[in-house]
Protein backbone atom coordinates (compact mmCIF):
# COMPACT_ATOMS: atom_id res chain seq x y z
CA UNK A 1 0.00 0.00 0.00
CA UNK A 2 1.55 3.25 -1.13
CA UNK A 3 1.16 6.21 1.19
CA UNK A 4 -1.08 8.99 -0.15
CA UNK A 5 0.94 11.72 -1.84
CA UNK A 6 -0.01 15.36 -1.58
CA UNK A 7 0.28 17.20 -4.90
CA UNK A 8 -1.07 20.60 -3.89
CA UNK A 9 -1.34 21.86 -0.33
CA UNK A 10 -3.60 24.71 0.67
CA UNK A 11 -0.94 27.33 -0.10
CA UNK A 12 0.03 26.09 -3.59
CA UNK A 13 -3.66 25.41 -4.23
CA UNK A 14 -4.49 29.11 -3.80
CA UNK A 15 -1.47 30.14 -5.92
CA UNK A 16 -2.66 27.86 -8.71
CA UNK A 17 -6.15 29.35 -8.65
CA UNK A 18 -4.73 32.87 -8.79
CA UNK A 19 -2.45 31.93 -11.69
CA UNK A 20 -5.31 30.31 -13.64
CA UNK A 21 -7.43 33.43 -13.08
CA UNK A 22 -4.67 35.67 -14.47
CA UNK A 23 -4.27 33.40 -17.48
CA UNK A 24 -8.01 33.68 -18.12
CA UNK A 25 -7.85 37.50 -17.92
CA UNK A 26 -5.05 37.53 -20.52
CA UNK A 27 -7.47 35.96 -23.01
CA UNK A 28 -10.89 37.16 -21.88
CA UNK A 29 -10.06 40.72 -20.70
CA UNK A 30 -12.86 41.87 -18.42
CA UNK A 31 -15.16 38.86 -19.07
CA UNK A 32 -17.85 41.04 -20.64
CA UNK A 33 -18.32 38.48 -23.42
CA UNK A 34 -17.32 35.37 -21.51
CA UNK A 35 -19.00 33.00 -19.08
CA UNK A 36 -17.87 30.19 -16.79
CA UNK A 37 -19.60 26.81 -16.60
CA UNK A 38 -18.60 24.31 -13.93
CA UNK A 39 -19.32 20.60 -14.44
CA UNK A 40 -21.24 18.78 -11.73
CA UNK A 41 -20.55 17.43 -9.22
CA UNK A 42 -17.00 18.53 -8.34
CA UNK A 43 -16.13 21.06 -11.04
CA UNK A 44 -18.57 23.59 -9.62
CA UNK A 45 -16.34 24.30 -6.60
CA UNK A 46 -13.44 25.21 -8.87
CA UNK A 47 -15.75 27.30 -11.08
CA UNK A 48 -17.06 29.24 -8.09
CA UNK A 49 -13.55 29.74 -6.72
CA UNK A 50 -12.26 31.01 -10.08
CA UNK A 51 -15.28 33.29 -10.37
CA UNK A 52 -14.58 34.76 -6.93
CA UNK A 53 -10.91 35.28 -7.74
CA UNK A 54 -11.73 36.94 -11.09
CA UNK A 55 -14.23 39.26 -9.43
CA UNK A 56 -11.57 40.23 -6.89
CA UNK A 57 -8.86 40.92 -9.49
CA UNK A 58 -11.15 42.66 -11.98
CA UNK A 59 -13.06 44.48 -9.21
CA UNK A 60 -16.35 43.32 -10.75
CA UNK A 61 -19.50 42.50 -8.85
CA UNK A 62 -20.46 39.46 -10.88
CA UNK A 63 -19.22 37.23 -13.66
CA UNK A 64 -21.76 34.71 -15.05
CA UNK A 65 -21.04 31.29 -13.61
CA UNK A 66 -23.28 28.28 -14.21
CA UNK A 67 -23.47 24.66 -13.17
CA UNK A 68 -23.97 21.87 -15.69
CA UNK A 69 -24.92 18.27 -15.01
CA UNK A 70 -23.87 15.77 -17.66
CA UNK A 71 -25.39 12.52 -16.33
CA UNK A 72 -28.02 12.18 -19.08
CA UNK A 73 -25.35 12.72 -21.76
CA UNK A 74 -22.84 10.14 -20.52
CA UNK A 75 -22.04 7.04 -22.55
CA UNK A 76 -21.16 4.99 -19.47
CA UNK A 77 -24.17 5.55 -17.21
CA UNK A 78 -25.14 1.93 -17.51
CA UNK A 79 -21.73 0.77 -16.28
CA UNK A 80 -21.85 2.62 -12.99
CA UNK A 81 -24.53 4.04 -10.75
CA UNK A 82 -24.78 7.77 -11.17
CA UNK A 83 -27.02 10.27 -9.47
CA UNK A 84 -28.00 13.29 -11.51
CA UNK A 85 -27.31 16.72 -10.04
CA UNK A 86 -28.80 20.11 -10.64
CA UNK A 87 -28.18 22.09 -13.81
CA UNK A 88 -28.31 25.82 -13.27
CA UNK A 89 -27.45 28.10 -16.17
CA UNK A 90 -29.39 31.36 -15.81
CA UNK A 91 -27.67 33.27 -18.60
CA UNK A 92 -27.51 32.98 -22.38
CA UNK A 93 -24.47 31.21 -23.85
CA UNK A 94 -25.32 32.00 -27.50
CA UNK A 95 -22.28 33.72 -29.09
CA UNK A 96 -20.40 33.86 -25.79
CA UNK A 97 -16.93 32.59 -25.00
CA UNK A 98 -17.47 29.69 -22.64
CA UNK A 99 -14.88 28.43 -20.18
CA UNK A 100 -15.78 24.87 -19.15
CA UNK A 101 -14.37 24.04 -15.74
CA UNK A 102 -13.73 20.67 -14.12
CA UNK A 103 -11.49 19.53 -11.30
CA UNK A 104 -9.69 16.54 -12.83
CA UNK A 105 -9.25 15.72 -16.52
CA UNK A 106 -8.88 11.95 -16.73
CA UNK A 107 -10.35 9.95 -19.65
CA UNK A 108 -12.03 12.98 -21.25
CA UNK A 109 -15.43 11.32 -21.29
CA UNK A 110 -17.03 13.75 -18.85
CA UNK A 111 -15.87 16.68 -20.98
CA UNK A 112 -17.24 14.98 -24.11
CA UNK A 113 -20.61 14.64 -22.38
CA UNK A 114 -20.26 18.21 -21.08
CA UNK A 115 -19.84 19.59 -24.59
CA UNK A 116 -23.01 17.79 -25.70
CA UNK A 117 -24.95 18.95 -22.65
CA UNK A 118 -23.81 22.53 -23.10
CA UNK A 119 -24.93 22.64 -26.74
CA UNK A 120 -28.52 22.05 -25.58
CA UNK A 121 -28.42 25.61 -24.24
CA UNK A 122 -27.25 27.33 -27.41
CA UNK A 123 -24.30 27.79 -29.74
CA UNK A 124 -21.34 29.46 -28.05
CA UNK A 125 -18.76 31.39 -30.05
CA UNK A 126 -15.83 29.65 -28.51
CA UNK A 127 -15.31 26.96 -25.87
CA UNK A 128 -12.20 26.45 -23.75
CA UNK A 129 -11.42 23.96 -21.06
CA UNK A 130 -9.88 24.70 -17.68
CA UNK A 131 -8.91 21.96 -15.23
CA UNK A 132 -7.12 21.92 -11.90
CA UNK A 133 -5.40 18.57 -12.50
CA UNK A 134 -4.54 17.07 -15.88
CA UNK A 135 -3.80 13.32 -15.77
CA UNK A 136 -2.12 13.37 -19.12
CA UNK A 137 -1.43 9.67 -19.71
CA UNK A 138 -4.96 8.38 -19.27
CA UNK A 139 -6.97 9.96 -22.05
CA UNK A 140 -9.52 7.89 -24.03
CA UNK A 141 -10.57 10.76 -26.31
CA UNK A 142 -8.69 13.53 -28.13
CA UNK A 143 -9.54 16.22 -25.57
CA UNK A 144 -7.02 18.67 -24.09
CA UNK A 145 -7.32 21.47 -21.59
CA UNK A 146 -6.19 24.98 -22.50
CA UNK A 147 -5.61 26.02 -18.89
CA UNK A 148 -4.15 23.49 -16.45
CA UNK A 149 -3.44 23.87 -12.76
CA UNK A 150 -1.00 20.99 -12.67
CA UNK A 151 -0.13 18.13 -14.99
CA UNK A 152 0.58 14.79 -13.38
CA UNK A 153 1.56 11.31 -14.53
CA UNK A 154 -0.36 8.66 -12.68
CA UNK A 155 -1.46 5.12 -13.39
CA UNK A 156 -5.10 4.30 -13.91
CA UNK A 157 -5.51 2.39 -10.63
CA UNK A 158 -4.51 5.44 -8.63
CA UNK A 159 -7.14 7.91 -7.59
CA UNK A 160 -6.67 11.66 -7.64
CA UNK A 161 -8.70 13.37 -4.94
CA UNK A 162 -9.43 17.07 -4.81
CA UNK A 163 -10.58 18.32 -1.41
CA UNK A 164 -12.30 21.67 -0.98
CA UNK A 165 -12.49 23.99 1.99
CA UNK A 166 -16.27 24.15 1.41
CA UNK A 167 -16.86 20.41 1.75
CA UNK A 168 -13.82 18.68 3.25
CA UNK A 169 -12.55 21.59 5.36
CA UNK A 170 -9.20 22.02 3.62
CA UNK A 171 -7.98 22.74 0.08
CA UNK A 172 -5.68 20.01 -1.15
CA UNK A 173 -5.02 17.59 -3.98
CA UNK A 174 -3.65 14.14 -3.27
CA UNK A 175 -3.09 10.79 -4.93
CA UNK A 176 -4.20 7.59 -3.25
CA UNK A 177 -4.34 3.92 -4.05
CA UNK A 178 -7.50 3.35 -2.09
CA UNK A 179 -10.65 2.29 -3.78
CA UNK A 180 -13.64 3.96 -2.22
CA UNK B 1 -29.53 4.94 -2.99
CA UNK B 2 -28.91 5.20 -6.71
CA UNK B 3 -31.03 2.47 -8.24
CA UNK B 4 -34.47 0.98 -8.04
CA UNK B 5 -35.00 -2.21 -6.12
CA UNK B 6 -37.06 -3.72 -8.95
CA UNK B 7 -36.31 -4.68 -12.55
CA UNK B 8 -39.80 -3.86 -13.78
CA UNK B 9 -42.45 -1.37 -12.80
CA UNK B 10 -45.49 -3.59 -12.37
CA UNK B 11 -47.17 -1.79 -9.53
CA UNK B 12 -46.57 0.64 -6.69
CA UNK B 13 -46.97 -2.33 -4.33
CA UNK B 14 -43.45 -3.56 -5.25
CA UNK B 15 -41.74 -0.22 -4.69
CA UNK B 16 -40.19 0.98 -1.45
CA UNK B 17 -40.44 4.54 -0.19
CA UNK B 18 -36.79 5.04 -1.22
CA UNK B 19 -37.62 3.90 -4.76
CA UNK B 20 -40.39 6.47 -4.99
CA UNK B 21 -38.16 9.24 -3.62
CA UNK B 22 -35.45 8.28 -6.13
CA UNK B 23 -37.96 8.49 -8.98
CA UNK B 24 -39.09 11.93 -7.74
CA UNK B 25 -35.53 13.21 -7.45
CA UNK B 26 -34.72 12.03 -10.98
CA UNK B 27 -37.99 13.51 -12.24
CA UNK B 28 -36.91 16.90 -10.83
CA UNK B 29 -33.91 16.75 -13.14
CA UNK B 30 -36.01 15.75 -16.12
CA UNK B 31 -38.54 18.49 -15.44
CA UNK B 32 -35.63 20.88 -15.80
CA UNK B 33 -34.63 19.18 -19.08
CA UNK B 34 -38.09 19.42 -20.67
CA UNK B 35 -38.19 23.16 -20.00
CA UNK B 36 -34.94 23.80 -21.88
CA UNK B 37 -34.77 25.12 -25.45
CA UNK B 38 -33.60 21.66 -26.56
CA UNK B 39 -35.81 19.24 -24.66
CA UNK B 40 -33.99 16.08 -25.55
CA UNK B 41 -31.17 14.11 -23.94
CA UNK B 42 -29.33 11.19 -25.55
CA UNK B 43 -29.47 8.82 -22.52
CA UNK B 44 -31.47 5.95 -24.05
CA UNK B 45 -30.29 6.24 -27.64
CA UNK B 46 -29.34 2.53 -27.65
CA UNK B 47 -32.69 1.37 -26.27
CA UNK B 48 -35.79 0.34 -28.22
CA UNK B 49 -39.14 0.53 -26.47
CA UNK B 50 -42.41 -1.05 -27.59
CA UNK B 51 -45.66 0.58 -26.49
CA UNK B 52 -48.30 -2.11 -26.42
CA UNK B 53 -51.76 -0.71 -25.85
CA UNK B 54 -54.43 -3.37 -25.71
CA UNK B 55 -56.87 -0.79 -24.39
CA UNK B 56 -57.67 2.77 -25.45
CA UNK B 57 -55.57 5.60 -24.12
CA UNK B 58 -54.73 9.15 -25.17
CA UNK B 59 -52.85 10.79 -22.33
CA UNK B 60 -50.83 7.86 -21.06
CA UNK B 61 -49.81 6.71 -24.52
CA UNK B 62 -48.84 10.20 -25.64
CA UNK B 63 -47.05 10.89 -22.39
CA UNK B 64 -45.04 7.66 -22.55
CA UNK B 65 -44.20 8.22 -26.20
CA UNK B 66 -43.05 11.76 -25.54
CA UNK B 67 -40.98 10.64 -22.55
CA UNK B 68 -39.34 7.94 -24.68
CA UNK B 69 -38.58 10.36 -27.49
CA UNK B 70 -37.18 12.98 -25.12
CA UNK B 71 -34.77 10.30 -23.91
CA UNK B 72 -33.80 9.51 -27.53
CA UNK B 73 -35.09 5.93 -27.38
CA UNK B 74 -36.43 4.27 -30.52
CA UNK B 75 -40.16 3.71 -30.25
CA UNK B 76 -42.53 1.22 -31.83
CA UNK B 77 -46.24 1.54 -31.26
CA UNK B 78 -48.82 -1.13 -31.25
CA UNK B 79 -52.51 -1.01 -30.61
CA UNK B 80 -54.73 -4.03 -30.30
CA UNK B 81 -57.44 -2.79 -32.64
CA UNK B 82 -55.14 -2.95 -35.67
CA UNK B 83 -53.15 -6.10 -34.90
CA UNK B 84 -53.03 -9.86 -35.06
CA UNK B 85 -54.56 -10.10 -31.58
CA UNK B 86 -57.83 -10.00 -33.46
CA UNK B 87 -56.68 -13.07 -35.41
CA UNK B 88 -56.31 -15.07 -32.20
CA UNK B 89 -52.66 -14.64 -31.27
CA UNK B 90 -51.84 -15.04 -27.57
CA UNK B 91 -50.25 -12.29 -25.49
CA UNK B 92 -46.94 -14.12 -25.05
CA UNK B 93 -46.70 -14.86 -28.77
CA UNK B 94 -47.41 -11.26 -29.68
CA UNK B 95 -44.81 -9.97 -27.26
CA UNK B 96 -42.18 -12.57 -28.15
CA UNK B 97 -42.57 -11.69 -31.81
CA UNK B 98 -42.01 -8.06 -30.97
CA UNK B 99 -39.01 -8.93 -28.80
CA UNK B 100 -37.53 -10.99 -31.64
CA UNK B 101 -37.18 -7.68 -33.39
CA UNK B 102 -34.76 -6.70 -30.59
CA UNK B 103 -36.85 -4.59 -28.28
CA UNK B 104 -35.41 -3.83 -24.82
CA UNK B 105 -38.41 -2.52 -22.94
CA UNK B 106 -42.14 -2.96 -23.11
CA UNK B 107 -44.71 -0.44 -21.92
CA UNK B 108 -48.04 -2.21 -21.74
CA UNK B 109 -51.66 -1.40 -21.04
CA UNK B 110 -53.99 -4.37 -20.89
CA UNK B 111 -57.62 -4.89 -19.83
CA UNK B 112 -56.72 -7.92 -17.64
CA UNK B 113 -55.36 -7.40 -14.13
CA UNK B 114 -51.94 -9.03 -13.74
CA UNK B 115 -51.16 -9.07 -17.47
CA UNK B 116 -47.89 -7.21 -16.89
CA UNK B 117 -46.82 -9.50 -14.07
CA UNK B 118 -47.53 -12.48 -16.32
CA UNK B 119 -45.44 -10.96 -19.08
CA UNK B 120 -42.55 -10.14 -16.74
CA UNK B 121 -42.39 -13.81 -15.76
CA UNK B 122 -42.31 -15.11 -19.32
CA UNK B 123 -40.39 -12.70 -21.49
CA UNK B 124 -36.94 -11.23 -21.25
CA UNK B 125 -37.46 -7.47 -21.27
CA UNK B 126 -38.08 -4.66 -18.81
CA UNK B 127 -41.82 -4.23 -18.38
CA UNK B 128 -43.57 -1.01 -17.43
CA UNK B 129 -47.21 -1.27 -16.48
CA UNK B 130 -49.29 1.47 -18.08
CA UNK B 131 -52.50 0.19 -16.51
CA UNK B 132 -53.74 -3.40 -16.14
CA UNK B 133 -57.50 -3.70 -15.80
CA UNK B 134 -58.78 -2.49 -12.45
CA UNK B 135 -55.49 -3.43 -10.77
CA UNK B 136 -52.70 -0.83 -10.89
CA UNK B 137 -51.59 2.20 -12.88
CA UNK B 138 -48.27 2.97 -11.20
CA UNK B 139 -47.01 5.89 -13.29
CA UNK B 140 -50.30 7.75 -12.76
CA UNK B 141 -49.97 7.36 -8.99
CA UNK B 142 -46.34 8.51 -9.12
CA UNK B 143 -47.20 11.62 -11.09
CA UNK B 144 -50.15 12.37 -8.80
CA UNK B 145 -47.96 12.15 -5.72
CA UNK B 146 -45.22 14.11 -7.48
CA UNK B 147 -47.72 16.87 -8.29
CA UNK B 148 -48.88 16.98 -4.65
CA UNK B 149 -45.25 17.20 -3.55
CA UNK B 150 -44.66 20.03 -6.02
CA UNK B 151 -47.75 21.98 -4.97
CA UNK B 152 -47.63 21.45 -1.20
CA UNK B 153 -43.91 20.86 -0.66
CA UNK B 154 -44.32 17.37 0.73
CA UNK B 155 -46.69 14.41 0.68
CA UNK B 156 -46.01 13.28 4.23
CA UNK B 157 -48.84 14.10 6.61
CA UNK B 158 -51.11 15.53 3.89
CA UNK B 159 -54.75 14.48 3.75
CA UNK B 160 -55.87 13.22 0.37
CA UNK B 161 -59.38 12.15 -0.54
CA UNK B 162 -60.05 10.06 -3.63
CA UNK B 163 -63.62 10.58 -4.83
CA UNK B 164 -65.68 8.47 -7.19
CA UNK B 165 -65.58 5.02 -8.71
CA UNK B 166 -63.04 3.36 -6.41
CA UNK B 167 -64.26 -0.13 -7.28
CA UNK B 168 -63.25 -0.03 -10.95
CA UNK B 169 -60.30 2.33 -10.65
CA UNK B 170 -56.68 1.24 -11.02
CA UNK B 171 -55.70 4.85 -10.38
CA UNK B 172 -57.33 4.69 -6.94
CA UNK B 173 -55.51 1.51 -5.89
CA UNK B 174 -52.09 2.70 -7.07
CA UNK B 175 -52.69 6.09 -5.48
CA UNK B 176 -53.59 4.51 -2.15
CA UNK B 177 -50.38 2.41 -2.13
CA UNK B 178 -48.22 5.32 -3.22
CA UNK B 179 -49.65 7.91 -0.83
CA UNK B 180 -49.58 5.52 2.13
CA UNK B 181 -45.92 4.66 1.42
CA UNK B 182 -45.08 8.37 1.40
CA UNK B 183 -46.83 8.91 4.73
CA UNK B 184 -50.02 10.67 3.64
CA UNK B 185 -53.47 10.10 5.13
CA UNK B 186 -55.89 8.74 2.58
CA UNK B 187 -59.69 8.71 2.46
CA UNK B 188 -61.96 7.30 -0.20
CA UNK B 189 -65.37 8.79 -0.88
CA UNK B 190 -68.22 7.60 -3.07
CA UNK B 191 -71.53 5.75 -3.08
CA UNK B 192 -71.43 2.48 -1.08
CA UNK B 193 -71.84 0.46 -4.27
CA UNK B 194 -68.62 1.86 -5.74
CA UNK B 195 -66.45 1.39 -2.65
CA UNK B 196 -64.87 -2.08 -2.35
CA UNK B 197 -66.03 -3.90 0.77
CA UNK B 198 -62.65 -4.44 2.46
CA UNK B 199 -60.94 -1.21 1.35
CA UNK B 200 -60.38 -0.08 4.95
CA UNK B 201 -57.96 -3.00 5.38
CA UNK B 202 -55.55 -0.96 3.22
CA UNK B 203 -55.50 1.64 5.99
CA UNK B 204 -57.77 4.19 4.38
CA UNK B 205 -60.74 6.05 5.81
CA UNK B 206 -64.14 5.66 4.16
CA UNK B 207 -66.66 8.48 3.88
CA UNK B 208 -69.91 8.64 1.98
CA UNK B 209 -70.63 12.34 2.41
CA UNK B 210 -68.65 14.46 -0.07
CA UNK B 211 -68.88 17.67 1.97
CA UNK B 212 -67.45 16.00 5.08
CA UNK B 213 -64.65 14.46 3.01
CA UNK B 214 -63.74 17.79 1.42
CA UNK B 215 -63.73 19.56 4.78
CA UNK B 216 -61.24 16.99 6.05
CA UNK B 217 -58.80 16.98 3.15
CA UNK B 218 -55.95 19.09 1.69
CA UNK B 219 -56.20 17.50 -1.74
CA UNK B 220 -59.19 16.05 -3.60
CA UNK B 221 -58.52 13.64 -6.45
CA UNK B 222 -61.71 13.35 -8.50
CA UNK B 223 -62.08 10.12 -10.50
CA UNK B 224 -64.13 9.45 -13.57
CA UNK B 225 -67.08 7.05 -13.48
CA UNK B 226 -65.82 4.08 -15.50
CA UNK B 227 -69.02 3.25 -17.33
CA UNK B 228 -67.16 0.90 -19.69
CA UNK B 229 -66.26 -1.38 -16.78
CA UNK B 230 -69.70 -1.34 -15.19
CA UNK B 231 -71.84 -4.25 -16.28
CA UNK B 232 -74.67 -3.48 -13.90
CA UNK B 233 -76.10 -0.21 -12.63
CA UNK B 234 -74.27 0.95 -9.49
CA UNK B 235 -76.33 4.12 -8.99
CA UNK B 236 -79.77 5.26 -10.20
CA UNK B 237 -78.61 7.89 -12.70
CA UNK B 238 -75.60 9.96 -13.69
CA UNK B 239 -77.58 13.08 -12.72
CA UNK B 240 -78.07 11.78 -9.22
CA UNK B 241 -74.39 10.86 -8.94
CA UNK B 242 -73.46 14.41 -9.98
CA UNK B 243 -75.75 15.87 -7.35
CA UNK B 244 -74.26 13.69 -4.60
CA UNK B 245 -70.61 13.38 -5.60
CA UNK B 246 -69.90 16.01 -8.26
CA UNK B 247 -67.54 18.82 -7.31
CA UNK B 248 -68.87 22.29 -8.20
CA UNK B 249 -67.70 25.82 -7.55
CA UNK B 250 -70.23 26.71 -4.85
CA UNK B 251 -69.28 23.59 -2.85
CA UNK B 252 -65.58 24.38 -3.27
CA UNK B 253 -66.05 28.03 -2.24
CA UNK B 254 -68.09 27.12 0.82
CA UNK B 255 -65.16 25.19 2.35
CA UNK B 256 -63.20 26.84 5.15
CA UNK B 257 -59.79 26.29 3.55
CA UNK B 258 -58.54 26.25 -0.01
CA UNK B 259 -58.01 22.67 -1.21
CA UNK B 260 -56.11 21.44 -4.24
CA UNK B 261 -58.17 19.69 -6.93
CA UNK B 262 -56.75 16.89 -9.09
CA UNK B 263 -58.11 14.68 -11.83
CA UNK B 264 -56.28 11.88 -13.66
CA UNK B 265 -58.24 12.49 -16.88
CA UNK B 266 -60.14 12.01 -19.06
CA UNK B 267 -62.56 14.52 -17.52
CA UNK B 268 -66.29 14.16 -17.92
CA UNK B 269 -67.09 17.82 -17.50
CA UNK B 270 -70.33 18.32 -15.62
CA UNK B 271 -70.33 14.82 -14.12
CA UNK B 272 -67.64 14.37 -11.44
CA UNK B 273 -66.33 17.93 -11.79
CA UNK B 274 -67.78 21.10 -13.28
CA UNK B 275 -65.90 23.17 -15.87
CA UNK B 276 -65.35 26.16 -13.60
CA UNK B 277 -63.68 23.93 -10.98
CA UNK B 278 -61.55 22.07 -13.54
CA UNK B 279 -60.31 25.38 -14.92
CA UNK B 280 -59.96 27.16 -11.56
CA UNK B 281 -56.63 28.10 -10.03
CA UNK B 282 -57.08 25.45 -7.34
CA UNK B 283 -56.96 22.75 -9.99
CA UNK B 284 -53.56 21.28 -10.94
CA UNK B 285 -54.91 19.05 -13.69
CA UNK B 286 -52.62 20.41 -16.40
CA UNK B 287 -49.59 20.40 -14.12
CA UNK B 288 -50.30 16.69 -13.58
CA UNK B 289 -50.04 16.16 -17.32
CA UNK B 290 -46.76 18.08 -17.56
CA UNK B 291 -45.31 16.21 -14.60
CA UNK B 292 -46.42 12.95 -16.21
CA UNK B 293 -43.77 13.27 -18.90
CA UNK B 294 -41.00 14.03 -16.39
CA UNK B 295 -42.02 11.18 -14.06
CA UNK B 296 -42.21 8.68 -16.94
CA UNK B 297 -38.81 9.81 -18.18
CA UNK B 298 -37.44 9.16 -14.71
CA UNK B 299 -39.00 5.67 -14.56
CA UNK B 300 -37.70 4.68 -18.01
CA UNK B 301 -34.26 6.14 -17.31
CA UNK B 302 -33.93 4.35 -13.98
CA UNK B 303 -35.14 0.99 -15.34
CA UNK B 304 -33.08 1.11 -18.55
CA UNK B 305 -30.07 2.59 -16.87
CA UNK B 306 -29.93 0.06 -14.09
CA UNK B 307 -26.34 -1.18 -14.18
CA UNK B 308 -26.11 -4.89 -14.83
CA UNK B 309 -23.62 -6.50 -12.51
Amino acid sequence: MVKPRIILNSQTFQLTITRLSHQLIEVHNDFSDSVIIGLQPRGIFLARRIQKELCRILKKKNIPCGELDVTFYRDDFRKKELIPNKTNIDFIIEDKNVVLVDDVLFTGRTIRAGLDAMLAFGRPKDVELLVLIDRRLSRHLPIQAKYKGKTIDSIASEKVRVDWKETEGQDKVWITNEQD
Amino acid sequence: MTKLSTKHLLGIKDLSEQDIQLIFKTADNFKDVINRPIKKVPSLRDITIANLFFENSTRTKLSFELAEKRLSADVVNFSASSSSVKKGETLIDTVNNILAMKVDMVVMRHPNPGACMFLAKHVDARIVNAGDGAHEHPTQALLDAYSIREKLGTVKGKKVVIVGDILHSRVALSNIFCLKKLGAQVMVCGPTTLIPKYISSLGVKVEHDLRKALEWCDVANMLRIQLERQEIKYFPSLREYTMMYGLNKSLLDSLKKEITVMHPGPINRGVEITSDVADSKQSIILQQVENGVAVRMAVLFLLAGRAEN
